[in-house]
């Protein structure tokens, strides 16, 4: 049915691990390769971690599925290694219009912050963004991604994890010192371990259906109906993917029947009360989906590590599903390759649970506020939410409230036992526990951000004065970091660029335009430690090495 | 912070609650629903401290049986 696309087909290849004597035993195996689970294999990969994948199927996922890739994720897969791929293909919008039955309420522009590298969002088919990864992966010696494997039974002691696996040449049994599952909302491995996912189920139905339509038909914008005239549910909407694929996604109510309402005759009657009668377009994919918000209590038990929708779902609303998935594996991977070269205590590995928790139950409140308010549950909400759009058309204060979807944003992982509380004060968003934000750099000459320089290892941000350069022993105790058994690696960040020496664990950045240092409040002195995820451990107001040891401490669960 | 104020704060109560009955006037049990959602966050917004609303929200429906857990098992 998809015209737009063809999927590829990955080849079973048969394992060695297959014809060993006895159980093999691999550091990580991951269950499912989705977009979670690959990111996870890549990131672990590049932390010299040797992975084994493990997936049922034998090519992406069919379907468009998830559609919008907030910024975090994009950074994120920068620094994988596909974000460039991504941005390429995808399509991004700024002008979004919120209509209400029959009339426009307002437009909006969402004018991005001014320099950072990426934008807040883009729009991208999850097929593309599954063979990016599976492309990247092909570089890496380190992943073995193997198709056509079914988990279908698992155990675990004190020792490893004992799995057995289901293959078109029969069963093989594996050992894995982590399993990290990133098999889906339904995971099988959650199921096997006796684990469930608690919250709420929300009665009610939608259908997507995925259009190609000629690009002139329609500009590139979000359109949102509240009660549209042309439909009987109560939303609609309208964004653009590439390949001139439009997302429509309806409301179908409960008691719609999903079988029936997939069907295209059902379908293209819907659309074209939509379009219009004369707008031609070509039906690409259709599904009718219920969503429901819960997670696991604990996203850790024992050797067995969960990611993405098999530890939490939220609904669609605000792109929270891959998004926040990503951000789990970003979380785990550094954790786990530091714990498994015996560098970190095993307990940082409650750390996930504690900040991936804290960051799931954010995106669960947010989307759940979106969908309460895009589907009113009772009739005193449905009074609010219809109050709110009509005071919208002339009061402004009455369009904060509409919420079609909040763009997903990193959870600042405000308590978390890793942080080390601010000593001095600061003021702006880059407070211990948030992610980095970006800005323009000059690094050896040529033009960078700050996130590229970010990222993989713990980093050192100093901040300095080009008239009042840091003396020579701040730069040997500075470099000296950078031979830590983990390693901190160092920056100077100043305006200008410097007419120093610098040691080869220090490399300069040139700030050129101030925003990194405005963005972190810095005054010359003042130093950041940044991890491996790009979040912010600590930061003080004069460059103090013990400090920097101590906070780093910390940060890997000591 | 503020403090939602529970002594008297009005300088001529019969005329508020005169304002507030004559708002519905007239009106079906609909458009009455409608009209208090309106001057709600009318009000909502004009106070914009989120404490003091809470505080107001919990008051309001002290003397109701508490809302049912929503979490359960699925």
């Amino acid at each position: 049915m998809i015209k737009t696309y063809e999927f590829p087909e990955y080849p079973y290849i048969r394992s060695a691990d297959q014809d060993a004597v006895a159980a093999v035993r691999r550091p990580v195996v991951i269950g499912g390769a989705g977009p979670i689970g690959m990111a996870m294999a890549i990131d672990l990969a590049m932390h010299n971690v040797p992975v084994v994948v493990l997936d049922d199927n034998n090519t992406v996922s069919f379907g468009s599925r998830a559609v919008c890739y907030a910024k975090r994720l994009i950074e994120i897969m920068d620094r994988l290694g596909v974000g460039e791929r991504m941005m390429q293909k995808g399509v991004t919008w700024n002008v979004g219009k919120v209509f209400f039955e029959d009339e426009q309420v307002y437009s909006f522009n969402m004018l991005p912050e001014e320099h950072h590298r990426r934008p807040g969002f883009i729009n991208l088919q999850q097929y593309y963004i599954e063979q990016y990864l599976v492309d990247r992966i092909q570089q890496l010696d380190e992943v073995d991604l193997r198709w056509k494997n079914k988990i279908t039974a698992l155990s675990q002691d004190d020792d490893c994890v004992r799995l057995t696996v289901e293959t078109p040449d029969g069963p093989y049994e594996l050992e894995a010192e982590y399993l990290i599952a990133c098999d889906g909302a339904n995971s099988d491995i959650r199921a096997m371990c006796g684990l469930s996912s608690s919250g709420q189920i929300f009665q009610d139905r939608f259908l997507i259906a995925d259009v190609i339509m000629d690009p002139k038909c329609f500009p590139l914008e979000r359109w949102f109906w509240f009660n549209p005239p042309f439909h009987d549910g109560q939303s609609t909407l309208l964004h653009r993917q590439p390949d001139n694929v439009w997302r429509i996604d309806f409301d179908l109510g409960w008691d719609a029947d999903p079988e029936e309402e997939k069907k295209p005759e059902n379908i293209i009657p819907r659309v074209k009360a939509f379009l219009g009668e004369d707008v031609e377009f070509e039906l690409e994919w259709a599904s009718v989906y219920t969503f429901c918000c819960r997670r696991m209590d604990d996203f850790r038990q024992g050797r067995v590590l969960f990611a993405g929708d098999s530890a939490h779902q939220v609904s669609p609303f605000g792109a929270r599903g891959a998004n926040s998935g990503v951000q789990d594996t970003d979380n785990l991977a550094w954790k786990l390759a530091l714990v498994l070269e015996g560098k970190a205590p095993v307990s940082l590995l409650d750390s996930y649970t504690e900040e991936r928790v804290y960051a799931a139950d954010e995106n669960i409140k947010n989307s759940t506020r979106s969908t309460d308010f895009i589907t009113p549950k009772n009739e005193a909400s449905r009074h609010f939410r219809d109050a709110v759009l009509n005071l919208a058309h002339k009061y402004s204060f009455a369009r904060s409230l509409v919420n079609s979807g909040r763009l997903s944003v990193p959870s600042t992982y405000v308590d978390s036992s890793l942080n080390t509380p601010d000593a001095e004060d600061f003021a702006g968003r880059m407070a211990p526990g948030a992610p980095s934000t970006d800005g323009p750099v000059l690094r050896n000459g040529q033009d960078d951000y700050l996130l590229n320089c970010l990222g993989n290892d713990f980093k050192a941000l100093l901040f300095v004065d080009p008239q009042n350069p840091p003396s020579e022993s701040e730069l040997v105790q500075l470099n000296a970091l950078s031979q830590n058994e983990v390693p901190v690696y160092g920056y100077l960040v100043s305006p200008q660029p410097l007419d120093i020496e610098l040691p080869n664990g220090v490399e300069l950045l040139v700030d050129t335009l101030g925003v990194v240092a405005e963005r972190f409040d810095a005054q010359p002195g003042t130093c950041y430690l940044m991890r491996p995820d790009q979040h912010v451990c600590g930061r003080m107001r004069r460059f103090d090495a013990d400090r920097v040891i101590a906070m780093q401490r910390k940060a890997t669960g000591y | 912070m503020a403090k939602l104020i529970l002594d008297n704060n009005m300088a001529a109560p019969d005329d508020i609650y005169e304002l507030l009955t004559e708002l519905h006037r007239g009106l079906e049990p609909e458009q009455s629903a409608d009209v208090n959602a309106r001057l709600i966050l009318l009000l909502a917004n004009h106070i914009g401290d989120v404490e003091v609303l809470a505080e107001a929200t919990r008051i309001a429906r002290e003397h109701l049986p508490p809302a049912p857990e929503l979490k359960r098992e699925i």
